[in-house]
């Protein structure tokens, strides 16, 4: 059935007979072509271009939970492309461009919002590394907009621009940038991989790996042994986990990252605003929600929740920066498991065990590739070969001196 | 959290700053056959179980020590916590 | 006027206050919800969705509906709770969510639309055309969309945070919580009682019970003065515990002015953080709603809110004092609000039981075995549908109370992911395994809700605790006590055709957990985001249950495989300025202050933020209009005569011991051992992974005795990084470290006649070149007797000096210094002209050290030794690194008056630019007032082997372009000889 508004009168008027369900919920067949382990957006974009884009259709998306149930449904929804590196920035324009399209491509409406997003500029040493970025972004065709003091104030003139201890004095703003509907994402790429025949099942936990002659065979599952041709890693936080299945260390620290959303206002808060003196971001959701976050809590954890600490820290950068929402109220708190790499950068690779592909080490930034995560690795499952945007998340790339540092810290994840 | 600090009791880890495993007090010899591979191993490579965690804390805005803590990572529950130079003295004998 | 007689309020102190700017009056006591009902104003909001009519349901802070802006101006507050806001003098307050006055609002028109607005209906369109959504599709739904609003003013009141050590922490002061504090009070233990309410006693405030033959509140107040008494005891009122953290730490909020029309000079609100060792949650429990065709009308609410309000508040929730009550229930509890209500002089009309068997326990009619089916009233309730025996009457009622059970308030215990459990006698979910470790729930957080239990059961909780921390506890004695019958039927929702509500806020119906079900949104998260259910200002308090009913009908399932709902923080919604916790504006982070900033300061400087610290930015001279003034006065003024810069930010470790020499070849990409006493040595750090960390000096003060400096940026990190290399790999080393950051004022005398000027204030030290050659070092006295550290280091490339001395004395040597150079032409510079000459000399800073660059890069690479091991030789030899082709050059604008810009990218001329073809680029620039031009430092592909190129450095993102030339980073002296004379 294609959604349309013409539709949705017409099932107004019939009482909703005609609408059913989004997706099936499938026993899983003995095997399969490729199996994806992990129905977050990741995995279930992977489906659904592996079947739209490349013709396979035998694949069956592996869920512990319910689908969405991991990072897709507790991010901050931001989506931009303004990244330096040579080795980054390709991947990421070729998300935003795939975002561009999205709902006209799923037929669900994941309500992609180009309101843009802005990173504040507080020194002259700021705004020379922005101007790096946003030259590369310039270069790359992703766009982007220096952003004197002035410009800044007719734009966003509730920031503290009169007493702040890190005085605001510009910012680099990517237009195309802004916010999806986190579930919508993770509901479009399902409903159109179940539409192309791709099995989603539920509550169906791997738990281990059959290898035979260090070639993949299938999976364990809560659900019986799942035959596989190609078996795909999406986990994100779980990465180590699954992959300690397989007998493989990563170069991956798992941690919490918590968000946050205020009760419902009136419209308050155009685009996404990014702090750059303190740990703070902040968009507005269509609900009317003040959704933001700001630092992971630092530490290995999969607690999946976080520390008063944080929140302390995050509300400190956010009254510093805009202190006219101190009067709105925090509704809830949730915490997120990130895949945190040791260059910040992540990893669409085959491993050294035949069959087997992984993706992750998304750090606190999966939800904006999304797309592109789900089109290059259902590239690499569909002909062994790197997509040329993600030629430079290879595993080799840590020991051969090939890091993708954006941020210039070093081996340790909780920096990134 | 709170970190049982060996010699100043309980400390709340805002005190602390922290690092990672605590795999890093094994730093490979640099002059040994494949000591490039081996130290790739040792600055990238992570066991990141979800259980019990040997990770180093430093006691920044405190005694300047380093703590190798074990913890565990699904619950957060700290089983104990021990000065990181007397865990590497300790390797040593 | 609908005011009964009694209640907890004090009639002697009435407040005056504003809804939607009509005047009312109320008495101290009263909330705004009950001064309102009490002035039989029913209709109090707006649905989020379809703007339909709404009235309060509720007596605490689950409420969904009656929601307000409070306050004027600056301190204007949306989404408050009109149940939980203290009634003060002057209070205003408005309706929201609404286009035009409360009782017309234009945007109801939304609820005639509603059948297009099902749940998720917004997936389904809004797609084409493609550019609509931002245009005009989103902006619409924004619009529609939110609560209340903002004032867009900074919030104008203080905020504070508080910290509280304690043997046990009690949540909530009810029956249960008052009994579990008086248990722990009265051993001895540390307790802190915290209850949410302006006064103690709980669901006892609310009810008739009676406790040792009197009324509940003389027993709470009993209790209250004792618990006052105990020196071991705090009683936070006014204080919701919102969070549990891990090993015992709970977040707190303290509501310490908020009941007043200002805070004057006090904080508005603070934010606690407990640390318990044992905690005890008496937070209660929350009744629900029964949902039926039409249930959301001003006037339906839930009956124990209904009692509470006729019992603590003495207001009933009708238009007129005539009008009639009923009660709609499945159980037992119903009939309690019908007994108290008659005892209260209300009309009663009965009460429409869905037991068959069901008999009344007062005067009043009861409709057994029926159920309410329909209600009317455009703006408030006037008549119910009581459908009993298949044949359906109409009723004139001006409030219905809704009875449908009760739900332990265990929302604490699950903070911790742990999984509330399914009693079904009790037909609620209860606290399980897996919570919070020392968390203990009682009372009716826990399933014990009748009052002579949750007595009993607090006592048990806190006896309990006490024994974890061995703690003798005394027996108490309880006050006589009954538990009222509680029988109830899992009776769960009206069935029929018409919308019966869900979840009031976010305008969810039984339909929509339909049509999800029929979607095959099932599991209970698919259902809550895609109905948008339970995600209301109430966190579904007032509705999960009820929808986990619907839903468990539907699949034919019990609702605990149906699924629960782990409930997170905050219990209530906190306030974000008392999250930031009051530290706004320039207290957002400490100023850090140079021994010399008050001289800075006095010579009429320009500061800058370098982290934490204030630097002086330049030095404004009279006549001076633009700071590039200043700034070239201030470089030349160093390359011509002797300049004086405050470099105390810069990071200083003193290392001692035996072992320090190897201690630092270690730790340092070059060998340092080597280094004489009496000398420096520039120094490279690099991390383990090979890339550059940080770089500065090393000096040997003695044999045992170096002083490291570090970059600013990089103080802290590097001291940490030597401290792991102490403790952590070669713990074996004789070697101690001290940061003295902030213990030695440093100042940089720089330029050809520094040597004359510090051959005035040094105690006879002989400064020639010969006995104290560039790269020197000494300890030594000024000033007669002042010590003193004195270093020959030049990061400007002219004879230059760096002197320390003791902090405290900063200031007078910066002073004594511009005395005695006065005739030299000394001139003080800051940063400004700090960067102009390390740019003109080629010296690496912040923006070429951004952790991404090499030793190689910085053209730097045979600085690290092969001879030992370091930190980070290694890994630097990998093929990546090593492969590394770009260098730092610099570059000199070809139209010498235009600027490269720092971030600009760098191209072959004439070549296409994209990521493929960029070689570098720009990482400072600035104007040489030495070399009249706009000079910069670059990082460009075999930049080594490119001088005298002309490169295109572009800047598309302002829209420029330029030729720069391809130099030698060092556009002053490269030989060198300046700092060597």
């Amino acid at each position: 059935m294609i959604f349309s508004g013409f539709k949705v009168v017409k099932e107004a008027l019939n009482g909703y007979k005609g609408w059913g369900p989004l997706w099936r919920n499938p026993a899983p067949k003995p095997s399969y072509d490729i199996v994806i382990i992990g129905g977050g957006g990741h995995g279930l974009a992977t489906a659904y271009y592996l079947a739209k884009r490349y013709g396979l259709s035998n694949v069956a998306v592996l869920e512990k939970g319910w689908i969405g149930s991991g990072n897709a449904g507790r991010n901050t929804t931001i989506i931009r492309s303004n990244y330096l590196l040579p080795g980054n920035q390709p991947f990421y324009e070729l998300s935003m461009k795939l975002w561009e399209n999205l709902e006209q491509d799923t037929n669900f409406n994941s309500m992609v919002s180009q309101r843009g997003i802005i990173n504040l500029i507080h020194s002259d040493g700021q705004r020379d590394a922005y101007r790096r970025r946003g030259n590369a972004m310039m270069i790359s065709g992703a766009g982007a907009r220096l952003l004197s003091r002035d410009e800044l104030r007719q734009m966003v003139p509730f920031l503290n621009f009169d007493n702040a201890r890190f005085p605001i004095k510009g910012g680099l703003m990517q237009e195309r940038a802004g916010t999806a509907r986190h579930d919508g994402v993770v509901w479009g790429y399902a409903r159109g991989a179940d539409r192309l025949g791709v099995d989603i099942i539920q509550n169906c936990e791997v738990t281990g790996f059959r290898i035979e002659n260090g070639a993949v065979q299938g999976v364990e599952t809560t659900r019986g042994i799942i035959g596989a041709g190609k078996v795909g890693v999406s986990v994100a936080g779980s990465s180590g986990k699954v992959m300690g299945y397989a007998g493989r260390r990563l170069p991956i620290e798992s941690h919490a990252l918590q968000a946050f959303v205020s009760e419902g206002l009136k419209p308050t808060i155009p685009g996404v605003i990014t702090f750059g003196a303190g740990h703070f971001y902040v968009s507005q959701s269509d609900k009317g929600g003040l959704v933001f976050g700001g630092d992971i809590d630092g530490y290995n954890s999969y607690a999946q929740r976080g520390g008063l600490p944080v929140i302390e820290d995050v509300l400190e950068g956010g009254m510093a920066l805009m202190p006219m929402i101190g009067r709105a109220r925090l509704l809830r708190a949730w915490g997120g498991l990130v895949d945190m790499s040791m260059d910040g950068s992540p990893i669409i690779d085959r491993t050294d065990v035949d069959g087997l592909y992984f993706n992750g080490a998304w750090n606190y930034g999966g939800f904006k590739a999304t797309p592109a995560a789900g089109l290059t690795f259902a590239h690499l499952l569909a002909t062994d070969t790197p997509h040329e945007t993600a030629t430079a998340f290879r595993f080799d790339r840590f020991n051969r001196g090939y890091v993708l540092d954006e941020k210039g810290v070093g081996a340790q994840p909780n920096l990134h | 959290m709170l970190i049982p600090h060996p010699l100043l009791g309980l400390r709340d880890a805002q005190e602390f700053t922290y690092l990672g495993d605590a795999s890093l007090l094994n730093r490979p010899d640099p002059v040994a056959p494949g000591a490039e591979a081996a130290f790739c191993d040792y600055v990238f490579l992570r066991d990141n179980p979800a259980g019990v965690h040997r990770e180093l804390w430093f006691h920044e805005q405190g005694d300047r020590s380093w703590l190798v803590v074990t913890r565990n990572t699904v619950t957060h529950e700290i089983l104990s916590a021990e000065l990181a130079s007397d865990v590497k003295a300790g390797a040593a004998q | 006027m609908t005011r009964l007689n009694g209640g907890l309020i004090d009639r002697t102190r009435p407040l005056n206050f504003t809804f939607n700017g009509k005047a009312y009056r109320g008495f101290e006591g009263d909330t705004l919800a009950s001064a309102l009902l009490a002035n039989g104003v029913r209709l109090m909001g707006r649905s989020f969705k379809y703007h339909r009519p709404r009235g309060v349901i509720a007596a605490g802070s689950e409420e969904p509906n009656a929601l307000v802006e409070l306050r004027e101006g600056a301190r204007q507050e949306p989404n408050t709770r009109a149940t939980v806001a203290e009634l003060y003098e002057g209070l205003s307050a408005r309706s929201q969510n609404h286009v035009g006055p409360l009782h017309r609002d234009l945007m109801a028109v939304n609820d005639l639309a509603s059948p297009f607005f099902a749940a998720g209906f917004y997936y389904k369109t809004f797609m084409w055309p493609k550019a609509f959504w931002e245009k005009l599709y989103e902006p619409a739904i924004r619009k529609a969309a939110g609560l209340g609003s903002l004032s867009m003013l900074p919030d104008p009141d203080a905020y504070d945070r508080g910290f509280l050590h304690c043997d046990l922490l009690v949540i909530g002061g009810g029956a249960a919580g008052l009994s579990a504090a008086l248990t722990a009070g009265r051993a001895g233990a540390q307790v802190v009682l915290a209850d949410e309410d302006f006064r103690l006693g709980g669901r006892l405030l609310m009810e008739s019970d009676l406790l040792n033959g009197a009324p509940a509140s003389d027993w709470v107040e009993t209790v209250r003065a004792e618990l006052e008494s105990l020196p071991n005891v705090r009683i936070m009122t006014r204080t919701t515990v919102f969070g549990v953290y891990d090993h015992g730490v709970f977040g707190a909020v303290e509501r310490v002015a908020d009941h007043l029309a200002t805070p004057g000079d006090k904080v508005r609100q603070t934010l606690w953080r407990i640390t318990a060792k044992r905690a005890v949650l008496a937070a209660g429990a929350t009744e629900r709603h029964i949902p039926f065709a039409d249930n959301d009308r001003p006037g339906i609410m839930l009956a124990g809110a209904l009692r509470a309000y006729a019992n603590r508040w003495a207001a009933l929730p009708v238009a007129d004092a005539g009008d009639a009550v009923a009660i709609f229930t499945n159980g037992d509890d119903g009939h309690r609000t019908a007994c108290d209500l008659l005892a209260k002089g209300a009309k009663v009309l009965g009460v429409i039981d869905t037991r068959a068997d069901a008999v009344a326990q007062g005067d009043y009619r009861v409709f057994a075995g029926a159920q309410v089916t329909g209600s009317k009233g455009r703006l408030g309730l006037t008549q119910i549908e009581i459908t009993q025996g298949g044949h359906s009457s109409w009723h004139a009622v001006g409030a219905l109370g809704v009875a449908g059970g009760w739900n332990p308030n265990l929302h604490l215990t699950s903070h911790h992911r742990g999984r509330p459990h399914w009693d079904e006698s009790l037909l609620a979910f209860v606290p399980g395994q897996g919570g919070p470790q020392g968390l203990i729930a009682a009372g009716a957080a826990a399933g014990k809700g009748g009052t002579a239990e949750a007595l009993a059961d607090g006592k048990r909780a806190a006896q309990a605790a006490l024994s974890d921390l061995e703690i003798a506890a005394p027996e108490i004695m309880l006050p006589d006590a009954a538990d009222t019958p509680s029988a109830q039927q899992a009776f769960w929702h009206v069935p029929g055709k018409k919308r019966a509500w869900v979840d009031f806020q976010n305008d969810v119906t039984v339909k929509d957990v339909k049509l999800a079900h029929q979607e095959n949104m099932r599991p209970v998260e698919h259902l809550k985001r895609w109905t948008t259910l339970g995600m209301a200002t109430d966190q579904g308090k007032t509705s999960n249950i009820s929808a986990l009913a619907v839903m468990a009908e539907l699949t034919g399932k019990t609702i605990p495989e149906t699924g629960t709902t782990i409930f997170r923080p905050p219990y209530t919604p906190v306030s974000l300025s008392v999250l930031g916790g009051g530290d706004t504006g320039q207290h957002f982070r400490p100023h850090r202050l140079t021994p010399t900033h008050d001289w800075a300061k006095a010579q009429g400087a320009e500061f800058v933020e370098v982290g934490q610290w204030m630097r002086a930015q330049y030095f404004p001279q009279p006549g001076e209009t633009h700071w590039r003034q200043s700034v070239d006065r201030e470089a030349l003024a160093v390359r011509s005569a002797v300049g004086l810069c405050d470099v105390t930010t810069l990071g200083k470790v003193d290392v001692q011991g035996a072992d320090a020499g190897e201690f630092l070849n270690r730790l340092y990409a070059n060998m340092m051992g080597t280094l004489k006493v009496g000398m420096v040595r520039y120094g490279l750090m690099l991390r383990e992974d090979g890339h550059a960390y940080d770089d500065g000096t090393c000096a040997r003060l003695g044999e045992d005795h170096y002083v490291v400096t570090t970059t600013t940026a990089n103080a802290g990190l590097v001291y940490r990084q030597m401290e792991f290399a102490r403790q952590c790999l070669w713990p074996e080393l004789d070697v101690q470290l001290i940061s003295t950051t902030d213990a030695w004022a440093q100042i940089a005398v720089a330029g050809p006649k520094s040597r004359e000027l510090l051959s005035r204030i040094v105690d006879g030290f002989d400064l020639s070149n010969e006995a104290f050659p560039f790269m020197a070092c000494a300890s030594l006295t000024i000033c007669n007797g002042l010590r003193a550290r004195l270093f020959r280091i030049s990061f400007s490339g002219e004879l230059a000096y760096e002197i320390a001395v003791p902090a405290r004395y900063g200031h007078a040597l910066m002073q004594r210094l511009m005395e005695q150079g006065a005739d030299l032409g000394v001139t003080p510079y800051g940063t400004e002209t700090l960067g102009v000459l390390r740019i003109e000399k080629g010296h690496a800073a912040g923006a070429e050290l951004n952790g991404q660059t090499t030793a190689q890069m910085l053209g730097l690479g045979r600085m690290v030794s092969q001879k030992k091991d370091g930190i980070g030789a290694v890994m630097s030899r990998r093929e990546g690194l090593d492969a590394d082709r770009r260098r730092l050059v610099g570059l000199k604008s070809v139209s010498p008056q235009e600027q490269v810009a720092a971030g600009s990218h760098l191209f072959t001329e004439g070549a296409a630019q994209t990521m493929q073809t960029d070689q570098g680029w720009v990482t400072s620039s600035c104007y040489s007032p030495h070399l009249q031009g706009y000079i910069a430092l670059a990082y460009l592909e075999d930049g080594d082997k490119r001088l005298g190129e002309i490169v295109t450095a572009a800047n598309p993102l302002e829209g420029r372009e330029l030729r720069a030339e391809v130099v030698s980073a060092h556009f002053v002296d490269p030989e060198g000889g300046r700092l060597r004379d």
